[in-house]
């Protein structure tokens, strides 16, 4: 099988980055050291290419009616411009993608995982109702997101007027360079930063003018293994990992992104039963003290008995520990449950932790909806 | 990257190396494990005295991408382990064929040396993977 390149594959064999297979994409893993990457997101910025992420647009005017029937949040109450992150359920009310819808003027605008791109645009496609038109337009359209504190500081010497008023999970019409882009303040670290769409004719020229503008500020191109654990000091969930057709959002501790007063979408019924019987196990933090790393189906186990699975795990250097995520029977989900995690034939001891392992991140909180649950 | 193959050492299709002087061999991993390992974090050493046979496995080492063993290059007994690289693992990553060393072994047969490869022997093994 052919794999795809990005629009900027060039600029990462220039970098010298390691490429790895993604879901079908020839992709950085690393320029340097994930370590190190993930600090420059933390201290300073990185930059990412995530153009390997797919994009759907959904037109016509029963578009947000339609939607609205495939995602579990609400999204007749987004604002122009305004983005959310919500999921999108099979008739078991198991997660087919985790997604981010944008209300552009005259169109929704779905952003998706690269995984997972054919799969939910003939889900989309295939549920069509009223006047809708669906496109997948991922060939076209490049994705490089800017992340760390000093985002906006170098985000403003690239574009015209500044972003320091645009709010969290908002975007606007910009230009780089002379080429339209969507600036979106939106990412996938815990830090503040921008998520930036344009035409991948223009991805390259947008991409180094934003290197050289973040050299002095410490820019570093970052690369997937930093993206990943970034985005698990977070307690973000990762498809394929920690969410899959057969977890529901309750269970992934994703009820924030459900709006079950919504009239009805696909998978609402199952929800509404999960949630008046209980749900039996529940997606959560374990920090695990120590480097040895508990990785993906590894067993979680309490005085011997088996309660759960690592779902996703590393080793942080920001927190210092090793930090994962798993799912575990009820009640022993609650906070500060001891647990061991076999490893290799061994038990290592953790502790389930209210998430984010990583609390100081910089992303504007006064817009981001609490979670609930 | 280039991928750097030492000329002087001897290498196995494990992707270890080894290092002969005086009876003893020095072993670590090579420079094209440690660059598919990528950041190493935390590496489980052997005991030194410890008895052991080509091709067990006397170390694990961690890394963000997966986790991987260490098999004992030769026969032999265990005289000295990097005890460095429990605080430092990330020397493996910096310097693989030197300050990342991992275990000495005191070599009990040394016909089992003719077995491991040479550079150029090694070099064809990475570039089938």
């Amino acid at each position: 099988m052919k794999e795809i390149k990005t629009p900027l594959y060039s600029k990462h064999l220039e970098l010298s980055a390691s490429m790895v297979s993604f879901a079908d994409y020839r992709m950085p893993m690393q320029y340097s050291s994930i370590f190190n990457e993930a600090k420059a997101v933390r201290n300073s910025a990185g930059l990412f290419d995530v153009s390997h992420m797919g994009e759907i647009e959904v037109t016509g005017s029963d578009a947000t009616e339609f939607i609205n029937s495939l995602v579990t949040y609400d999204i007749s109450s987004l604002k122009d411009f305004q983005a959310k992150y919500t999921v999108m359920l099979n008739e078991k009310g198991g997660i087919i993608d985790d997604i981010l819808v944008y209300n552009l003027p005259g169109r929704y605008f779905i952003v998706v995982n690269a995984s997972n791109r054919e799969k939910d645009f003939n889900w989309i496609s295939g549920h069509k109702s009223g006047n809708v038109e669906v496109q997948d337009v991922s060939k076209e359209i490049f994705q490089i997101a800017l992340q760390g504190p000093l985002s906006e500081k170098i985000i403003k010497r690239v574009v015209k007027s500044s972003p320091s008023d645009l709010e969290f999970y908002h975007a606007k019409e910009e230009k780089i360079e002379n080429g339209k882009v969507l600036l979106s303040r939106t990412g996938y670290t815990g830090e503040d930063g921008f998520e930036i769409y344009g035409e991948s004719s223009e991805a390259e020229k947008i991409w180094d003018r934003i290197m050289k503008e973040g050299n002095p500020y410490g820019l570093s191109p970052c690369g997937l293994g930093a993206r990943d654990l970034l985005r698990l000091e977070m307690g973000y969930c990762l498809y394929g990992n920690d969410i899959t057709a057969e977890t529901t959002p309750l269970e992934a501790s994703l009820s924030w992104v459900v709006s079950l007063d919504k009239e009805n979408f696909i998978g609402k019924e199952v929800l509404l039963k999960q949630k008046k019987e209980g749900i039996k196990r529940k997606l959560v933090g374990i920090l695990v003290p120590g480097k040895r790393i508990p990785r993906h189906g590894y067993k979680i186990l309490t005085k011997g008995e088996k309660i759960g699975t690592i779902t996703s795990g590393n080793y942080s250097p920001n927190v210092g520990s090793s930090i994962a995520m798993g799912y575990i029977s009820k009640p022993y989900d609650k906070e500060g449950t001891k647990v061991e995690i076999e490893i290799r034939n061994t038990f290592t001891e953790g502790e389930t932790i209210k998430l984010p392992f990583w609390k100081r991140g910089t992303i504007k909180k006064k817009s981001v909806e609490k979670k609930d649950d | 990257m280039e991928i750097k193959i030492p000329k002087d050492l001897l290498y196995t299709e494990d992707h270890e190396w080894a290092r002969k002087e005086n009876g003893e061999i020095t072993e670590g991993i090579t420079d094209f494990a440690q660059s598919e390992l990528q950041d190493i974090v935390f590496i489980e050493l052997p005991e030194v005295g410890q008895e052991v046979v080509q091709g067990d496995s006397i170390a694990t080492i961690e890394a963000v991408k997966t986790v991987t063993d260490l098999y004992a290059a030769v026969s032999g007994e265990i005289v000295k382990v990097n005890k460095e690289l429990e605080k430092k693992p990330e020397l493996i990553n910096k310097d693989p064929y030197d300050t990342g060393w991992i275990v000495k072994i005191k070599v009990s047969d040394p016909a089992e040396l003719e077995t491991l490869l040479a550079p150029s022997e090694y070099k064809k093994v990475i570039q089938e993977e």
